[in-house]
């Protein structure tokens, strides 16, 4: 491993005679500063050359090669990435060689917004011949934390501003395959089913997908992912949401089964918020989880939020905010009946 | 039945579990009845971890070196809630060493000579407000900051972090919240901010931090909490973003950032204050669901009709408040319309002032006790989960977000909490209450803000406000 060298027997800069020339600046932290971070050596003396040429502005290749032990003594300083962009764009150096350097930076580093935005930065200048690179290189990532945030958003922007998204769909398959429970790589899909040049849109594709998600469901009725996935496959399309007969299937799937019955719910209190006329093999699903406590003549919704209260005591507080929400709905339904009906008598 | 695999996901999340419910059975175990008299909040040794931090820190905190103000604030404002001081001398250290931190043209750097910062300005200017000192407000160049904000405005309306730095709706916030807090807010500084923020909402109903990611707990409290203080919150799915918040509260009583991600202390914080901050937006919720506010007296006076009437009998037994839960028609809740709009540089006191006429719509007393009993260390400091060690920053959102959840069944800002809603003995569990949208403890808040009125806003800027010669 040749990075090593800068760790291994790091020579003072004080000692290198292309440095001779440079007067350090040390932090101005004043005389009694707090938080005061007690420096190795090492690290206040690359960070006194640091400040010297920051402040002359010297964009030269020694400047270069200091900004890269600052980063690697300090990954999170933005100053000095900063100014390392300044100083590659001057240089016109290869930023192909400038890719690998961030490579060896981003090992331990991979919660980093500093590396990141300098990889985007990066890969923007490579252009097209970034997207291989870049895909893989988070491909990596994944396989380690398939969650990890700034991974996710690096490849979302190279996708939109470079492309590459012949093989998206079937990289968020094989994740889902790995881990159903991956709310990142649903979320994942989600942004290729909606914003993919080659796929047609979210309408287009949303048949598909309702099939994939129901499977989903029914093999995790307890995952919250697939549920706010399918809601999703729907947003701002309430309408067919309430006419598609394989999500009403599900539902009923889900309610008559032994499984957590609290996602399934409170979808189905959703569709009902949203006038679905339920049908009465859903409506005799709810009512075998009503509790006996509950009127029978009570209304479905409030069924519902009846039977969440119980089964999801975590969010009691909520079910009865939605249960008081329908009430109110209710009432006000009723008004408006009150008074279409006043107003056809006169 | 297809058997269900056994996934990462559910592993590690397995592993928590059983940690948490070692730590909670344990607990239940020596005192069956009532557990929480046993905990307190070890302030003495929190006050020495905090202090410690401010006179002194190891050389590995020098990955953290660019961001020495929010070293500041992490400590101070974990200070403050404590309702610890700590002292003149080291106060006045702390504004002269954060004026080395403030940028020639505007801005605060993560330390003395770095290129100013969004986040760590934010993280300063809060240093600054929960000092509290008029030496500590006046030290804050306010016309510079200004055109620092400015420069910082992107072309998608968002904010960038620094000059080439990323956009991401944590610059949003914290431009928005300094700029607001400061009363050097105007149309030109929040044009555009406020599509940016609606693109992050995602199909799960939280915020992400740039579009098209996932919705996140930290990026949900920014992104609501600046769209309330630019006065544009109502463009937000707020049914959506309750629905996703409520579900976002695990078996461990604290608060995943993501979907089937891991419980973390700092959301106590970032999520509790999301709960919170819509406390006080019933009235667009209402809007929203389709519920006139007009109607509210009408339906007080129904709800006493026959078809409601068996509301009440599955309500006992489940919480002593849930009678309270809708209290539309309630005095106050009514006074002013949802679109009422308070003029933009004043939001942050408008809201607090605001009755709060909704109930917490999650269990705030089973945050507390994560927050007690599985992030707190004996030693001083908190933590994300058990396993993990202390750090500041959980240290300053795990206090921050059991103050939220202390604090988050009372009527109005500055009433204290009933003992009742307190996790553990009075006196000493309860914190000094927050301003949920910049996170600085209350009464601070009023300082500066009361210093900030009496600045003139933004121009002609004055750098010499009456306030700080008193
Ligand atoms: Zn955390």
């Amino acid at each position: 491993m040749d990075s090593c060298e800068v760790t291994k027997t790091r020579i003072p800069f004080k000692e290198r005679p292309d440095w001779a020339d440079v007067k350090p600046v040390p932090q101005d932290d004043g005389p009694c500063p707090v938080v005061p971070i007690a420096y190795t050596e090492d690290f206040s003396e690359t960070m006194d050359y640091f400040r010297a040429i920051y402040v002359a502005d010297e964009r030269s290749t020694r400047a270069l090669q200091l900004t890269g032990e600052a980063i690697q003594l300090n990954p999170g300083n933005y100053t000095v990435w900063q100014f390392r962009r300044v100083v590659l764009e001057a240089l016109g150096v290869d930023l192909r060689e400038e890719l690998k350097f961030v490579d060896r930076i981003a090992g331990e580093n991979t919660k980093n917004y500093q590396i990141w935005h300098h990889r985007r930065w990066l890969a923007e200048k490579l252009g097209a011949d970034a997207v291989t690179n870049e895909l893989e290189f988070t491909k990596k990532i994944f396989s380690q934390d398939a969650k990890n945030y700034h991974a996710w958003s690096h490849r979302q922007w190279v996708l939109q501003a470079l492309g590459g998204w012949e093989d998206e769909l079937a990289y968020c398959q094989q994740l889902l395959e790995d881990d159903i429970y991956n709310n990142s790589a649903w979320n994942q899909r989600y942004f290729v089913v909606t914003r993919s040049p080659l796929l047609g849109g979210l309408v287009a594709m949303r048949e598909l997908e309702v099939n994939y998600t129901v499977q989903a469901i029914r093999a995790s009725p307890e995952n919250e992912s697939p549920w706010r996935y399918l809601r999703g496959l729907y947003k701002n399309d309430t309408q067919s949401l309430v006419q598609d007969s394989q999500v009403a299937s599900v539902l009923w799937d889900v309610l008559t089964s032994q499984n957590s019955h609290v996602h399934a719910l409170r979808f189905l209190l959703d569709l009902l918020c949203h006038d679905l006329e339920p049908s009465q093999e859903l409506k005799s699903a709810v009512d075998v989880l009503t509790p006996q406590s509950c009127s029978p003549d009570l209304a479905l919704t409030k069924k519902i939020c009846s039977i969440l209260e119980h089964a999801d005591p975590m969010r009691v507080k909520y079910w009865n905010w939605r249960k008081s929400m329908v009430r109110v709905q209710l009432l006000q339904s009723q008004n408006a009946e009150r008074l279409a009906n006043l107003s056809v008598q006169e | 039945m297809e058997s269900r695999k056994v996934t990462k996901t559910l592993e590690d999340q397995w592993v928590v579990e059983r940690r948490v419910r070692e730590i909670y059975d344990y607990f239940y175990s020596i005192s069956p009845n009532s557990p929480s008299d046993l905990i307190e909040i070890e302030r003495d040794k929190h006050f020495g971890y905090l202090s410690q931090g401010l006179r002194k820190l190891g050389p590995s905190f020098s990955v953290l070196d660019a961001s020495r103000p929010w070293l500041c604030y992490w400590t101070l404002h974990s200070i403050a809630l404590l309702g610890e001081s700590i002292g003149g001398k080291l106060e006045n250290d702390a504004i002269d060493f954060l004026t080395r931190c403030q940028d020639k043209d505007g801005g605060y750097g993560g330390g003395p000579g770095q290129m100013p910062h969004l986040a760590t300005t934010y993280a300063a200017v809060n240093s600054l407000i929960t000092l509290g000192k008029p030496e500590a407000l006046s030290s804050i160049n306010r016309e510079k900051l200004y055109t620092f904000l400015l420069r910082m405005k992107d072309a998608s309306g968002g904010f960038r972090m620094h000059d080439g730095g990323e956009v991401d709706v944590r610059a949003c916030y914290t431009a928005i919240s300094v700029a607001n807090i400061l009363n050097i807010v105007d149309d030109e500084l929040i044009h555009g901010v406020g599509n940016y923020i609606l693109s992050c909402q995602t199909y799960e109903g939280g915020i992400a931090g740039e579009p098209g990611s996932e919705a996140h707990g930290g990026y949900t409290f920014c992104g609501l909490a600046a769209m309330i203080l630019i006065n544009e919150v109502n463009r937000l799915d707020l049914p959506g973003l309750i629905d996703w918040v409520v579900f976002r509260q695990g078996v461990e009583g604290g608060f995943q950032g993501r979907t089937n991600k891991l419980v973390d202390g700092c959301y106590s914080f970032w999520q509790g204050a999301v709960v919170f901050l819509i406390q006080r937006l019933n009235l667009i919720v209402h809007e929203q669901l389709g519920l006139s506010n007009d109607l509210s007296t009408e339906s007080a006076d129904d709800s006493s009709e026959s078809e409601l009437s068996d509301e009440e009998e599955h309500l006992e037994g489940i919480s002593s408040h849930v009678q309270d839960t809708f209290p539309l028609g309630q005095a106050g809740a009514c006074q002013e319309n949802a679109s009422h709009s308070p003029k933009i540089a004043d939001t942050g006191y408008e809201f607090i002032n605001r009755p709060i006429a909704m109930r917490p719509l999650f269990d705030s007393m089973y945050l507390q006790q994560y927050v007690l009993l599985c992030s707190q260390i004996e030693v001083g400091g908190f933590r994300d989960k058990p396993g993990k060690g202390r750090d500041y920053y959980h240290t300053c959102y795990c206090l921050s977000g059991l103050s939220i959840a202390q604090y988050s069944w009372t009527d109005e800002a500055d009433s204290p909490p009933l003992p009742r809603d307190v996790f553990g003995p009075y006196s000493k569990c309860l914190l000094e209450q927050v301003h949920p949208l910049f996170n600085v403890v209350l009464d601070r808040y009023y300082e500066a803000r009361e210093y900030s009125q009496a600045c003139e806003t933004v121009s002609p800027l004055s750098l010499a406000p009456t306030f700080s010669e008193t």
